[in-house]
């Protein structure tokens, strides 16, 4: 899950991480009374979305008047921003983080993620920051500093003062450096981060560390014991279908191509959509029904990928190990009455309960096209979609 | 032979008495698996499904000479449950449960490496759909009935993926000497390697299929690791071909988030080691078949 900059920017002022002082707004006019209410003679103004890439895409503005802060709101809120990360659409802006500019003089990166190969904390930071961690990686190797933090004892200040130093800080602001490194850790650790990006950390003329940007983003897994940050979820910032279909407990992520499919477990469901494209055809979703795929389930997996109008055709494949096949036939026929499907329907049954499955669907009276296999599923699926698209053109 | 269970493994069900563990253990009995009993904090010395119950893993460990584990015990508490069983001495821990919070399993990981080599326990998951050694035992959440008992060796991240291989084996008339399920999170409890290790020493394992998704170094290490030692062909394939950078399918450790991570890259990778890649997932049992045949013929 993501959050927001300036939830990210709560959670880590509670750790004790330096940043300049700042407030979220959600009109011009709240804009306007922060920057009157935190001081100073320079504002930026930040665009709030889940994701980043905003300056160049005008979602940060340097504002030297109240009147800036409040042209620069209201050309902000209510609008979608479209970065390069956001996709062709972009996100909503429905808040904007008003905060106190200060000058400074070096620009770094700091970066925490939970890496898969080491299963373990990694730590890396650089003197390059403002750039995209990729972009240092590629041109400048040699800056990156790293560290992996041994689980049981948690990091150490003798790891945080060794990027510090690195970082070419003098001892001065190194104790800086090192509150707020460890304070990065902490807050990582404590709230189940998956990554927690600082870029840029800078050094500010008056000498302070600060973060000026954060990114945060959390264990889906762990959730249930963080619920401060599972209150922050904002559900504007997610494709609407798939926060529909989060909603039902089902895995949905939307696809542009045409054949909707409706499969158990995340390999197979995978799979299936590579079958598709092997035979020829675009699939329009991943869709992953789970194990316990009960008629409703199935009525609702059906609705969600109806939802998406470039469907030319349904594929339900469902692999029944603790389902059983003649529950998916069954909430098969009755989501096809429910919702009085039109396309063309293809259902590849397999495991528990396959004959009864197959006798259900083949007695019931609905339309659907049978299929034995995946490589079968997957061609019957891909035919019908052409001839469903060539009838409609 | 097969690897990791077989008919004399002697097996506790962790999370014994709940929904789950109580519908899988009666599968897991049927198919004749030898469940010696479970452990349920606070139910000890009560008897469920005909078997024993115990407060502790340690208590049941003593009591029954149990040797391995399967775990259904609710995410929250998981990890406690798989470090209790480590600690009690179990030798293999196979965890089905979906959801554990990733710096639990780092945690976990962690721990198990405070036992030496040769007592550590294997894990077995988590988030994955168990072990089965066709004929023998189960120890998992499969349907037993579409594997048949033969030669191949199956490890695959995705549980449904995996009965999709073993459906098409047996439709060729081939079987299965042992099925693994390592899991669809990014922290696996065992990896690849690991058991591809093991199918390289079980004699009843002439092939071994490999099935992996997107995401994590695992697939690539696993690759090189085969090059290097394995004698026995491996048969490939990464399922997510068409799965779009940044997001998760399904499985929290389905994710492209960087270089190496897409299912074309490491398909690339594991040709470029030498194994033989399935051209798609209906051919998983065929390419399996043609690369015996020819193994047969050599």
């Amino acid at each position: 899950m993501d959050i927001h900059e300036y939830q990210a920017k709560e959670i880590l002022a509670k750790a004790g991480v330096g940043l300049a002082a700042g407030a979220v707004a959600f009109s011009a006019e709240q804009a306007v009374y922060a920057a009157t209410e935190l001081g100073g003679w320079r504002w930026v103004v930040k665009a709030q979305i889940h994701a980043g890439a905003r300056g160049k895409a005008g979602g940060v503005k340097l504002c030297q008047t109240y009147h800036e802060v409040r042209e620069a709101a209201e050309g902000m809120l209510g609008r979608n921003l479209v970065t390069a990360q956001t996709g062709p659409e972009g996100k909503p802006v429905q808040r904007v983080y008003v905060e106190v500019a200060d000058s400074f003089e070096k620009e770094f990166y700091l970066g925490f993620v939970l890496d898969r190969k080491a299963e373990r904390i990694r730590v890396i930071a650089s003197r390059e920051g403002g750039m995209e961690i990729e972009q240092i990686a590629k041109d400048k190797p040699g800056s990156l500093i790293t560290v992996i933090v041994e689980p049981a004892v948690g990091m150490q200040p003798f790891e945080a003062r060794e990027i510090a130093f690195r970082l070419g800080l003098n001892i001065k602001q190194v104790q800086g450096a090192v509150q707020t490194i460890l304070g990065c850790y902490r807050a990582f650790r404590d709230h189940d981060a998956t990554m927690l990006e600082v870029n840029p950390l800078v050094l500010t003329k008056q000498g302070r560390i600060i973060a000026l940007d954060a990114k945060m983003s959390f264990d889906d897994n762990a959730l249930f014991r963080q619920r401060r940050i599972a209150d922050m979820h904002d559900p504007a910032q997610e494709d609407p279908r798939e926060a529909q279909a989060a909603e039902h407990s089902l895995n949905y992520v939307g696809l542009e191509g045409n054949i909707g499919c409706i499969v158990n477990g995340a390999g197979l469901a995978m799979a299936t959509m590579d079958m598709i494209k092997h035979a020829g055809g675009e699939p329009a979703n991943f869709l992953d029904v789970g194990g316990g795929a009960s008629a409703d389930r199935v009525a609702t997996a059906f609705r969600l990928v109806l939802s998406d109008k470039n469907v030319k055709a349904v594929l339900v494949n469902i692999f029944a190990g603790i389902n059983r096949c003649d529950w998916v036939a069954e909430g098969v026929v009755k989501a096809v009455r429910e919702i009085d499907l039109r396309l063309p329907l293809v259902v590849r049954l397999a495991g528990t309960n396959v004959e009864a499955g197959r006798k259900i669907l083949a007695e019931s009276g609905i339309a659907v096209h049978a299929a034995e296999s995946l490589t079968e599923a997957a061609a019957l699926a891909v035919k019908v979609a052409g001839d469903a698209r060539s009838i409609a053109a | 032979m097969s690897i990791l269970i077989d008919e004399t493994t002697k097996i506790l069900i962790q999370g014994f008495t709940g929904d789950k563990g109580t519908f899988h253990s009666r599968e897991a009995i049927s198919y004749g698996t030898r469940i010696v009993g479970g452990v349920t904090p606070g139910k000890g010395g009560q008897r469920h499904l005909d078997r024993p119950v115990f407060n502790t893993v340690k208590e049941a460990v003593e009591a029954t000479g149990a040797e391995a584990s399967i775990t259904f015990v609710a995410p929250p508490y998981c990890m406690d449950a798989i470090m209790e069983g480590a600690d009690a001495g179990l030798r293999l821990i196979c965890c089905i449960t979906d959801g554990i919070p990733a710096q639990d399993m780092m945690r976990v990981k962690r721990y198990l490496r405070r036992y030496t080599k040769e007592r550590r326990t294997m894990l077995v998951g988590p988030n994955c759909a168990g072990i089965i050694s066709p004929g023998k035992a189960m120890l998992g959440i499969m349907p037993g009935n579409i594997y048949a008992k033969g030669n191949v060796g199956i490890v695959s991240r995705s549980g449904t993926l995996g009965y999709e291989a073993a459906e098409q084996l047996k439709a060729l008339g081939l079987g299965v000497s042992t099925s693994v399920g390592i899991g669809g999170d990014p922290i696996n409890g065992s990896s690849f390697i690991d058991h591809l290790e093991l199918f390289e020493a079980d004699p009843d394992t002439h092939a071994v299929l490999m099935i992996g998704e997107i995401g994590g170094p695992q697939e690539a290490e696993a690759a090189a690791w085969i090059q290097q030692h394995a004698r026995k062909p491996v048969v490939g394939y990464v399922a997510g071909l068409t799965a779009p950078k940044g997001r998760k399918m399904g499985h929290a450790g389905a994710i492209i988030s960087g270089e190496g991570d897409s299912a074309k890259e490491k398909s690339a990778i594991m040709a470029g080691y030498g194994l033989t890649v399935a051209p798609s997932p209906g051919e998983l049992g065929s390419t399996m078949a043609k690369v015996l045949e020819r193994r047969q013929a050599a």
